[in-house]
């Protein structure tokens, strides 16, 4: 499997996602600059998480304007699956590969705990290593991870089964405690815990490391 | 703010004297100006030069001791580490959430100056009572802008520490660290070389904020602080991120000759320091420099705090890729002046001269004080009748109050498993990050027990150094180096200069010790509102190292059947202690005394065995004493144990603060007694884990369940108004 991992100027776990990738697939992820129009070829791309563009505006929102989202977007229409990991969410909403919104957290503060998900479905390429109820402990950093959408949108994504991670003590106040979700094509997973910080176990856990391997499968 | 001299820009009339006598004529507007910011106590250290030169600061692992932006030390392959820690009380108190941002944002450029990438940011907070009109938003703000700088420019806060007492009332400590790594053969200085090369600024755009912090974080607070506002920075974490990048990508070129991250008096003292150090002279075109808003005189230019900038000299033929870096990271660069051979500092603007001064004298001409100082009299000895009650009813009192609550609110805010390599974050006695790629890594802390330092500041310094090396030692790290941050109030008062001496005595002396040198620092002085000083509080932080993670430990029992056995003498010392101050409200008596000898026999014991790897949990002795150590441990693993008081006094043994212990969780505690015995190390076994509860034999017990709600409740409830 070949993995771009897309860097803008305030991606700041574009190292982290790599080395997970790396660990998992056994091969070199590229990194791709913020700037360049076009991807190279790729079986995956990951949005990292940070603060894109500082994110002064909404988080995501200019990021979801770049030359380089433009290609990610042809690239998910294509079939390309392409992960969004906390910042990577949000700019996958604000883009529009995935619906809703990340708001502000209802604590209103910054959040960096570990958390436990229930894995929701294993139908994706991504969640094919997990069996759905499987407990999976990683942690969530971030101010901005309380997602939203409305009745509808909500009632479609259970629906369709496109719920992949439901958080058990849900830190941010999303809708329907939901911490992942899938496009309709199933190509695109948006989440806002970090499985590339669960993938080590020095680091306190290696829950994370399924997603990378299905990926890599 | 007490007023500046109104005549002088600040400066003292025997300053301004000086002035007169080194330009030959009076100084105009900009002169002062930059007089005034770099011979405020801030800049030049006037009033604590003379006692700083009494730290060592050399050792054979130094590469960068003090005078650079960051002390530097080597950490095998090929590595050193770089840190260094700095205050930002004045800005914090005046507008919380921008002070302490900028407090991040400038120790971070500090180490990304010398060319090591941050990996680790810890802080130390002082606040004032909790029940203080003002502390409640002081705190909130202060984490907030902690954890919104940090947080963005990705470099994971892993550790610090937070207290409470009146005295911080009308002054906070905002004190920051950072701690990078760099290759140990490509650390950058600031020193200016080669008259012609460019001298380049980089960065963001100079606006109008910031103006005067040097000066103003160089004066007592009245109750008018609340209009200083305008000399705080604003922080831009996002430039912040990006300025690291750019700079650390330019590293890995030739291009840079010196660097110099723009602080404290921004323009006006990076330009001094990397010309004074080069011998060199500079002259200036404030055309160039690039502005934020219109209409800036050089005097705004020139002594701007606008964040995230930096001065570098580069070599020639170097600025062409130079800026292509700064480009693509969408940063300002701007050749605004050259390097000249007449050690004078010449700016001009609109085609006019603004400024022109000498570079050394200035320079090395800044006065030094020898302040008059009177030692602190030894706290009388506190009469503590021997007490048998309860010590779970005083573990309740400690643990579920201001002193000894959970900080967990806090460094929930704070991203700290960031850039993946978080082995041990925030709660622990030290933090843990390995060192990138490899199975090594880096032990850091911040200590200091101020309400120690005020009763008796010899041995008050003498412990924060002592601590800090038992919090490494207790993860299983060798302590290689220290930085300090000194907290004190107005030091033109004998008194409180006698605390600064006092402390500075004691840390010397640990510091030689226990073979840890002071490798960077930072004077925080004048830190007292209508003449009410803060306690004596000079912060130290540590680095040490770990050969192999596999071979370290945390402080979280493993679980039930482990023996328990505390490292070190237990005399029962209640001067001075959590117990005292919490539980019987008073502050009485001299602190325990530091016995620099059983330190480092003690603590050279336990780290050889958990080295060894016949320790299976750790914490060392502080705040609280035995008691709350061991309910710290049993909270972080989740088990019960079961406690026999050291002394028949059970409060006195199980609160007291007796230094140079550990307490230890053992398989085979036969088998470490007796290594501790022929090393001449007390130890004894005092109890053993097991069940869901904390037990005091011959007293009573708590579950663990209760004890974690009362732990972790206070904080929370505070800050919602409770």
């Amino acid at each position: 499997m070949k993995a771009v991992v897309i860097v803008f100027p305030g991606s700041n776990c574009d190292r982290d996602a790599r080395v997970a990738l790396e660990a998992a697939t056994g091969r070199p992820a590229a990194m791709v600059w913020h700037g360049d129009p076009d991807l190279p070829p790729a079986d995956l791309v990951v949005l990292p998480g940070g603060f894109s563009y500082g994110d002064y505006l909404r988080p995501g929102a200019m990021a979801s304007r770049s030359p380089v989202m433009q290609a990610v977007i042809r690239a998910a229409r294509r079939g390309v699956r392409v992960l969004g990991i906390c910042n990577g969410f949000q700019v996958l909403t604000e883009c529009g590969l995935l619906p809703g919104a990340l708001l502000r957290n209802a604590g209103l503060r910054f959040v960096c705990r570990p958390v436990t998900l229930r894995v929701e479905t294993a139908d994706s390429a991504f969640t094919g290593g997990y069996r759905p109820g499987d407990a999976l402990r990683m942690p969530v950093a971030h101010h901005d991870g309380n997602y939203f959408a409305d009745a509808g949108t909500l009632e479609r994504l259970a629906g369709e089964d496109r719920i992949a991670f439901r958080y058990l003590d849900n830190p941010n106040g999303s809708a329907g405690d939901i911490a992942g979700i899938l496009n309709g094509d199933r190509n695109v997973l948006g989440m806002m815990p970090h499985p590339e910080r669960a993938a080590d176990a020095l680091l306190g856990g290696t829950d994370g490391r399924a997603l990378f391997e299905s990926l890599a499968a | 703010m007490s007023a500046p001299g109104e005549d002088y820009g600040g400066l003292a009339p025997d300053e301004y004297a000086r002035v007169l006598e080194m330009l030959g004529r009076r100084p105009n507007a900009v002169e002062l100006g930059i007089f005034a910011a770099m011979w405020s106590e801030h800049c030049s250290y006037k009033s604590s030069k003379k006692w700083l030169r009494t730290l060592p600061t050399d050792g054979p692992r130094v590469l960068q001791g003090p005078g650079e932006n960051a002390g530097a030390v080597d950490i095998g392959g090929g590595l050193a580490a770089v840190f260094k820690m700095e205050s930002h009380n004045h800005p914090s108190f005046i507008e919380p959430y921008q002070g302490a941002a900028t407090g991040v944002g400038g120790i971070l450029r500090d180490v990304f100056t010398m060319g090591a990438r941050p990996v680790a940011i810890l802080n130390a907070l002082r606040f004032g009572a909790p029940d203080h009109e003002a502390t409640r938003r002081l705190a909130a703000g202060v984490v907030a802008g902690i954890g919104g700088y940090g947080n963005c420019v990705g470099v994971p806060t892993v550790g610090g520490e937070c207290s409470f007492h009146p005295a911080y009332n009308g002054n906070i400590l905002v004190n920051a660290m950072a701690v990078g790594i760099a290759p140990a053969d490509r650390l950058f200085r600031s020193a200016a070389a080669g008259v012609g090369n460019a001298v380049v600024y980089v960065g963001s755009r100079t606006g109008r904020d910031g103006i005067h912090g040097a000066t103003m974080a160089s004066a007592t607070f009245d109750d008018e602080a609340e209009q200083q506002r305008p000399t705080v920075q604003v922080g831009d974490p996002f430039t912040g991120k990006l300025l690291i990048e750019a700079c650390l990508e330019l590293m890995g070129t030739d291009a840079i000759v010196a660097i110099q991250d723009m602080g404290a008096a921004g323009l006006t003292s990076s330009a001094f320091e990397m010309a004074s150090k080069g011998g060199l002279g500079v002259a200036l075109d404030l055309d160039r420099v690039p502005q934020r808003e219109e209409g800036m005189s050089a005097y705004e230019i020139m002594l701007s705090e606008s964040q995230e900038r930096m001065l570098m000299v580069l070599r020639p033929g170097g600025e062409e890729a130079a800026e292509a870096v700064f480009r693509k990271w969408g940063l300002e660069f701007a050749v605004i002046g050259r390097l000249t051979d007449t050690g004078r500092m010449v700016l001009s603007q609109h085609g006019r001269p603004a400024a022109d001064l000498p570079i050394r004298p200035l320079a090395d001409g800044s006065p030094e004080y020898d302040r008059p100082w009177t030692r602190t009299p030894p706290a009388p000895h506190a009469t503590i009748s021997p007490d048998n009650r309860d010590p779970v009813a005083a573990l309740r009192t400690v643990l579920g109050g201001p002193a000894g609550a959970s900080r967990r609110w806090i460094w929930e805010q704070y991203d700290h498993t960031v850039m993946g390599d978080t082995v041990g974050g925030p709660g622990g006695d030290a933090a843990v990050v390995r060192i990138h790629g490899t199975a090594r890594g880096l032990a850091l802390t911040s200590d200091c027990t101020p309400r120690y330092c005020l009763a008796d500041p010899v041995e008050g310094g003498r412990q924060a150094v002592a601590e800090a090396w038992r919090n490494l030692t207790a993860v299983g790290a060798r302590p290689l180096a220290v930085t300090d941050n000194l907290n004190f109030g107005d030091p033109e008062r004998p008194e409180v200069m006698g605390q600064f001496v006092g402390c500075i005595e004691g840390m010397g002396e640990a510091c030689r010790a226990l073979d840890v040198p002071v490798v960077s620092g930072n004077v925080s002085l004048y830190n007292e509102t209508n003449g009410r000083a803060v306690l004596p509080t000079p912060v130290v932080g540590a680095v040490g190292l770990l050969d192999d993670l596999a071979a370290r430990t945390g402080m979280a029992l493993p679980g039930p059947g482990v023996a328990l056995v505390l490292v070190g003498e237990t005399r029962g010392h209640l001067g001075r202690s959590l117990w005292l101050e919490t539980v019987e409200g008073r502050e009485e008596g001299p602190p325990p005394p530091v016995d620099l000898a059983a330190e480092r026999r003690n603590g050279d014991f336990v780290r050889a065995e958990i080295r060894a790897g016949r320790v299976a949990a750790c914490h060392d002795l502080s705040d609280g004493g035995l008691l709350i150590a061991a309910a710290e441990m049993a909270l972080a693993g989740g088990v019960g144990a079961t406690l026999r008081p050291p002394l028949d006094d059970a409060v006195a043994g199980l609160f007291g603060e007796d230094q140079a212990r550990y307490l230890l969780a053992v398989e085979d505690p036969e088998d470490v007694l007796e290594r501790a015995a022929a090393a001449g190390v007390p130890a004894s076994r005092i109890g053993g884990t097991g069940g869901s509860a904390l037990t005091v034999e011959g007293h009573s017990s708590i579950s663990l369940d209760e004890l974690r709600d009362l732990h972790e409740a206070w904080m929370p409830a505070w800050i919602a108004g409770g």
